[in-house]
C-alpha cells in the first residue's frame, strides 16, 4: 500500500491506506511505532480505525452462502454416476 | 468441522453423506472464488462441479500434505485459471488498479492548509445497537455483491468464512501482498457503505 516517508509524522490520509496492514500485524515495526503514535493523538483516526474493526465484526456476522437445492442435485447425480462407474 | 481423515475416507469408499457434507461446506463458495478467473456465473458453476469430479478421481491420491480444503480449492483455482485464459481472460492480479483511496481525498485538508492530508471531515462512531441490525447486514451483503469478483472472493474468506490469509494465499494461488491489497480494497468499500448507510438517519 501507501510507502509513506520515513521520518515525517504520518498524515491521516496515509493512516487510512495503512489499517488493513497494521490489523493483520504486517506494518514493519518502525512504520507500526509511527501509526500507534498518530492514533494516539488523533481522534478522527482512532475513530477510523474503530469503524473498521466494527465493519470487520458485522461482517463476520453475515451467513456464509449456502449451497441451492438444484445444485446439490445435480452434483449428488454426479457423485452417484461416477460411484457406479467406479471399478 | 468434521474430522478431515474420516471425511476423506468416507469420500474414498464412496459415502455420499462425506459427498454430501463437503460440497454443503464448500461448493457455493467455490463457484465465487471461480468467478474470479472466468467470465459468467454459468462457467463459474461449470468450473465448481468439474472440480468435484477431479477431487473424486483424484482422492486416493490425496496425501494429506495440505489440508483437503486448500487441496480442492487448488484444484478449482488452477481449473478456472485454464478455462479464463481459454477465454481470452487475462489472469486478474495482473490488472490491479494502481489506486483506488479508501477514502475520499476530499475528506482531507488539501496542500493549502496548515494540516494538508489530515481530516477535514471526520468519521463518527458507528452506533452499536444498528450495526448488527438486518437492514444494516443487507447493506453489507448488496456492497460485497457489488464488488469486483477478486475483492469478493477474499473478503468472503476472510472475514465471512474466517479463513486465515495464509489459507486464502494457498488456496487462491495469491501472493500475501496481493491477498491484503484485495482484502484493504474490500473491506474500505464495506467501511464506505456503512458510514454512508449508517449517517443517513
Amino acid at each position: 500500500m501507501t510507502q509513506a516517508n520515513t521520518y515525517e509524522e504520518l498524515s491521516c490520509i496515509e493512516l487510512v491506506e495503512l489499517v488493513t496492514d497494521y490489523l493483520e500485524g504486517m506494518l514493519p515495526d518502525e512504520l507500526r511505532q509511527r501509526f500507534d503514535d498518530h492514533i494516539a493523538h488523533c481522534t478522527g483516526c482512532r475513530t477510523y480505525l474503530a469503524q473498521m474493526r466494527a465493519t470487520i465484526r458485522a461482517t463476520g456476522t453475515l451467513t456464509p452462502e449456502s449451497l441451492t437445492a438444484e445444485a446439490e442435485r445435480t452434483l449428488l447425480e454426479a457423485f452417484r454416476g461416477w460411484r457406479a462407474d467406479a471399478p | 468441522m468434521q474430522d478431515e481423515a474420516a471425511l476423506v475416507a468416507a469420500l474414498r469408499a464412496g459415502d455420499e453423506a462425506a459427498f454430501r457434507t463437503l460440497i454443503e461446506m464448500y461448493h457455493a463458495m467455490m463457484v465465487r472464488v471461480a468467478r474470479m478467473y472466468v467470465s459468467t456465473q454459468a462457467a463459474a458453476e461449470d468450473v465448481a462441479a468439474e472440480t468435484w469430479l477431479a477431487v473424486l478421481e483424484g482422492i486416493d491420491r490425496f496425501e494429506g500434505r495440505s489440508s483437503l480444503k486448500t487441496w480442492i480449492f487448488r484444484i478449482l483455482t488452477n481449473r478456472a485459471k485454464t478455462r479464463g485464459i481459454r477465454e481470452g481472460r487475462s489472469l486478474p492480479f495482473s490488472a490491479l488498479e494502481p489506486d483506488e483511496a479508501a477514502v475520499d481525498a476530499d475528506r482531507f485538508h488539501g496542500g493549502d492548509h496548515n494540516w494538508p492530508g489530515h481530516w477535514a471531515s471526520a468519521p463518527a462512531e458507528f452506533p452499536e445497537e444498528r450495526l448488527l441490525a438486518a437492514e444494516t447486514r443487507d447493506v453489507i451483503d448488496r456492497t460485497i455483491a457489488s464488488l469486483p469478483p477478486t475483492q469478493r472472493a477474499v473478503i468472503s474468506l476472510r472475514d465471512i468464512e474466517g479463513w486465515s490469509a495464509e489459507e486464502v494465499c494457498n488456496a487462491l494461488t495469491l501472493s500475501e501482498t496481493n491477498q491484503r491489497v484485495l482484502l484493504h480494497r474490500a473491506r474500505s468499500a464495506v467501511r464506505a457503505a456503512l458510514e454512508r448507510y449508517l449517517e443517513e438517519k
